[in-house]
């Protein structure tokens, strides 16, 4: 579907400060790693998300390389410190100018 | 066909005939209602946390679509699902744990993905998706999911019992160069080992599954082409009556078993 990429992000509404928390991702892509080839034997070109980076109220707090071996809608999980009420957002890019955004709020008591 | 796929099946194949002479040695028929259980039951810790957990099941970014098709004009009608059907959440809960129904007009059984493409030329005036397209897949996850915790329920309409005696003969019926039939794994073997894979009851409880071997969503439909193609024999074409009286008799002995659509299967 030529619809953009779907995700689905799931970060604790609520933290005290210092807890560790969870934050997990899931973005909807094929993951087409370029070894593959068609029906008539032209080979499929690479069609991956390159990169995952994710901030904190502006600040990088993880990133990720991703290679052609992982397979279709890449699920991510990571842990943290809840330090501050905010955004954490997340940005994927990839080939063909893939890009796709999301965030949530963390409020930290 | 990736060469991969491709030395699986002939390992699939071998293991296949090894069973089909044993299948002569134990047959235990028709599984006994409780003694019925979901291939969900055998999946390891993290496949089953997967589906368990809407924020990790990856069938959910689909169903996310199929939300938004509901909701999206389409045809020449310019109406979308919703203009009919209102909120899926309401009327279409339970619907997918029926189905395939009787469809008055034509007198045959239809299964959720022909129900879909009937209401799109019928009443929306559009053009049916195609079989496992994206579209098609999104819609009917979302319409299956409003029927996940609902017992599986087929319609007692005496005219679809011929159909459903079809499918069963189909189920029963010896195919392919393997010589096999769909009873002689799930109905004789369930539970013993095919290449090192369990062989399930083959209860449709999740469909449409997201099957990690095939990264991807798929239908019943696509899943018995799956065995058909294991058994070397020629599968039918999609949306075939064959298939839709096979999903008939299999929701059927699936009955009264809890949906989990959409399912996450190895």
């Amino acid at each position: 579907m030529a619809a953009p990429a779907r995700t689905l992000i799931n970060v604790p509404q609520k933290a005290k400060r210092g807890d560790v928390i969870l934050i997990r991702s899931l973005i909807s892509h094929v993951m087409e790693n370029g070894f593959r080839i068609d029906n008539t034997g032209k080979p499929i070109p690479r069609n991956i998300i390159t990169s995952l980076v994710c901030t904190y109220n502006g600040t990088e707090i993880f990133n990720a390389t991703l290679h052609p071996a992982i397979s279709a809608n890449p699920f991510i999980t990571f842990h943290t410190v809840a330090t501050e009420s905010g955004t954490i957002a997340f940005k994927w890019t990839g080939d063909n100018g893939f890009q796709a955004e999301a965030s949530a709020q963390i409020t930290v008591e | 066909m990736t060469p991969v796929a491709g030395a699986r099946i002939a390992v699939l194949g071998t293991t296949l005939l090894g069973l089909a002479v044993m299948a002569f040695v134990t047959s235990r028929a028709e599984i006994a209602l409780d003694q019925r259980r979901s291939s969900y039951e055998d999946m390891s810790h993290d496949t089953k946390a997967m589906q368990d957990d809407d924020l990790t099941n990856p069938a959910m970014l689909s169903v996310l679509d199929g939300e938004a098709l509901w909701t999206a004009k389409a045809g020449a009608s310019g109406k979308s699902c919703a203009d009919c059907h209102g909120d899926a959440k309401a009327s279409m809960k339970g619907v997918a744990a029926r189905y395939p129904a009787l469809d008055a007009a034509t007198g045959r059984p239809v299964n959720l993905e022909q129900r879909i493409n009937l209401s799109r030329e019928r009443d929306q005036k559009a053009a049916p998706f195609r079989y496992e397209s994206a579209e098609m897949l999104a819609l009917t996850a979302y319409i299956a999911l409003q029927s996940r915790g609902q017992p599986i329920d087929p319609p007692k309409d005496e005219r679809l019992a011929p159909f459903r005696e079809k499918g069963r003969a189909l189920f029963e019926q010896r195919i392919g160069q393997l010589n096999l039939s769909c009873a002689q794994c799930h109905d004789d073997n369930w539970g013993k080992s095919l290449a090192g894979n369990l062989i399930p009851q083959a209860h449709p409880t999740g469909y449409p599954i997201y099957r990690l071997e095939w990264q991807s969503l798929g239908s019943l439909q696509r899943r018995l082409r799956n065995c058909m193609t294991g058994v070397r024999a020629e599968p039918f074409a999609f949306g075939a009556l064959e298939y839709v009286e096979l999903e008939l008799f299999l929701m059927w002995r699936a009955r009264r078993m809890t949906m989990e659509s959409p399912g996450v299967r190895p």
